[in-house]
């Protein structure tokens, strides 16, 4: 079934956030983890790409604007074959390819830089726009942080999209997603800036707006195909995530929105993300050598 | 040839370059009838986007539409450009979008609305970002090839366009070139270099400093980023002594560049003539004389330098 291959493909890549996180020493892990269910969902259920031509011009697009949330697009992009896994624990080191926040320019498959935050909305605008005015069919797809939506740019594309490109190139093609995580940098979003109520906020600037978990895979499938069959314009979709989803003593902690974990904290996440129990963990690693490898590595990392 | 504002000839290019490229859009925040865009959404409605008073999103959606093959003009005053820097840093250079972000009401110049509404550190600021070049054309002719020019050039790119109207200096026979500069006059004394809006002034002080027995070049530095290095060290070799003038913060614009270029391959005595401290309401002609950028006050500022 899709959905437990999804949920399977979710777990690999969150082992793999985890590593290159250990493995780089810095980043953001919190955000990371609340996003690879819907960017997985994307990547392996829905995007039409070819990552062995990833210029070409009918794929679809995946704007992260969320840009600390890289990680968790580097762990799709080489399971989908952009880039061999290995290069992963590169991550933010000097000459890789695999910067910090995204640059389209230094790795193929990402499609515009981001990391600054509130612009990828504005961006994915355009490229939608673009798309239809050359006739494409492709699908355009920006992902939002809520902390994010505080920049006044957002706020400026909001108003924008629904009457963009009017009447016949309306941006039926884009879906904006919002990693509603509930976490920012300093501490909780309402206690920060408050964005509530969201999607009230969304719907009155002219969006439809679809709410859902975002860890339940059937639930973005389902919204996804919903917004390709609303026609007129963009639409948004609300996804309810938890900021470290899958590590019990990251989630729901503004702590872990940017700090790396230790190799030996990276390991007992990665088992936690595989749900094994710590008593169960030896025999396991015998069953899964690809698992091994990584907690191998990390050891020996944890030793330096 | 009559005097005409770059801003003007740009809108004029837009509309032959509309007929002959699809791929060209325009996009506005509620100034298209001051950038001068209007002609162009009047006549191609379909690829003319007026985005509101929302520069922001309007230079992202550029960004956006250029990755996806458009060649969109992204238009405003030059202080509300690069009053998004932040913007243009990453969703334009980092990503190396090919858009062309087009500052109007550049300067001084622009006199009664005031500083507010003076592009006066734009050149500074973009001249700081990789990718992006900034062409300041000098009169019709050069504006409307660097216009054509930016179609056909791969990357962003910045024009610096004005609102008050420039008389003519290039010649008939002009051919516009990325990179290079134009010899408007002959010298051997003094090297004035100039861009946009204060070439003619430096043309006409030329003639003034010549009637003092001063042999002055005057150079027109269209292309402001990537300068014309092997006209800039030429000429500065061959005379010894290097002014510069422009309708823009004395600080970082073209005299910063040109400073900063000769203090590495060849030091030269240079004078930077330029907007000190904020501008203010007023005719630009006073504006002008009370900045030193007319005709006299280049004329005195050179013959100052050169302690003549």
């Amino acid at each position: 079934m899709a959905e437990v291959r999804l949920a399977s493909i979710a777990r690999e890549c969150r082992v793999q956030i985890l590593r290159m996180l250990a493995h780089a020493g810095s980043g953001h892990p919190g955000g990371s983890l609340s996003v690879i269910d819907i960017l997985t969902t994307l990547y392996f259920g829905r995007l039409r790409y070819d990552a062995k031509r990833p210029d070409w011009p009918e794929r679809d697009r995946v704007v992260l604007s969320k840009g600390h949330a890289v990680p968790a697009l580097y762990a799709v992009l080489a399971k989908a074959g952009y880039f061999p896994e290995k290069q992963l624990i590169t991550l933010r080191k000097l000459g890789s390819p695999l910067q910090g926040h995204p640059d389209r320019t230094a790795l193929p498959g990402i499609e515009a830089a981001t990391g600054s935050l509130g612009q990828g909305l504005s961006i994915s605008l355009g490229l939608a726009l673009g798309l239809k005015l050359a006739g494409l069919k492709s699908r355009v797809y920006c992902v939002l942080g809520d902390g994010e939506i505080q920049e006044g740019q957002v706020w400026e594309a909001a108003m924008s999209g629904p009457k963009l490109g009017q009447p016949e190139h309306a941006l039926d093609n884009l879906v904006v997603i919002l990693d509603y995580n509930k976490i920012q940098l300093d501490n909780f979003v309402k206690k920060v800036l408050d964005v509530e109520p969201v999607s009230a906020k969304w719907q009155s600037f002219g969006w439809p707006v679809i709410e859902i978990d975002g860890h339940d895979i059937g639930q973005i499938s389902k919204a996804l195909d919903q917004a390709e069959a609303t026609p007129g314009g963009p639409t948004f979709i609300v996804a309810h995530t938890v900021k470290g989803k899958g590590v019990s003593f990251m989630e729901n902690d503004p702590e872990w929105h940017g700090k790396a974990p230790k190799p030996a904290e990276a390991i007992k996440a990665i088992r936690e993300v595989l749900g094994i129990t710590e008593g169960a963990w030896d025999d396991y690693l015998k069953t899964d050598s690809s698992t091994l490898e990584i907690v191998n590595e990390l050891s020996a990392l944890e030793k330096k | 040839m009559a005097a005409k504002a770059s801003r003007a000839a740009f809108g004029e290019a837009l509309l032959d370059l509309g007929a002959r490229d699809e791929r060209i859009v325009t996009l506005d925040a509620d100034l298209s009838k001051s950038t001068m865009t209007v002609h162009f959404a009047k006549k191609y409605p379909q690829r003319a986007f007026n985005l509101g008073i929302a520069e922001s999103n309007m230079i992202g959606i550029g960004a956006g539409l250029a990755l996806t093959g458009r060649i969109p003009f992204a238009c405003s005053f030059a202080c509300f450009i690069v009053g998004r820097f932040e913007t243009i840093r990453i969703s334009v250079a980092y990503t190396n979008a090919n858009l062309k972000l087009v500052g109007t009401h550049s300067g001084i110049a622009i006199g009664e609305d005031g500083y507010s509404q003076m592009g006066l550190e734009d050149i500074a600021c973009i001249r700081s970002l990789p990718n992006i070049g900034i062409v300041q054309p000098a009169d019709e002719i050069e504006t409307k090839q660097a216009i054509a020019y930016a179609v056909e050039h791969q990357g962003p790119l910045y024009l610096r366009l004005t609102r008050q109207n420039l008389e003519p200096v290039c010649p008939p026979d002009y051919h516009f070139q990325y990179g290079r500069w134009l010899v408007l006059r002959r010298g051997h004394d003094v090297s004035l270099i100039a861009s946009g809006g204060t070439v003619f002034n430096c043309v006409e002080a030329a003639k003034r400093l010549e009637a003092d027995g001063i042999s002055a070049e005057v150079i027109n530095a269209a292309c402001i980023k990537p300068l014309d290095e092997e006209l800039l060290v030429q000429s500065a070799g061959k005379t010894g002594h290097v002014v510069t003038v422009e309708d823009h913060a004395v600080v970082g614009g073209l005299g910063g560049a040109v400073a900063e270029l000769l203090a590495d391959v060849l030091p030269t005595p240079i004078k930077r003539l330029g907007v000190h401290g904020f501008g203010e309401s007023g005719d630009p002609k006073g504006l002008y004389a009370k900045h030193g950028l007319d005709p006299a006050g280049i004329a005195a500022s050179v013959k100052k330098f050169l302690h003549r």
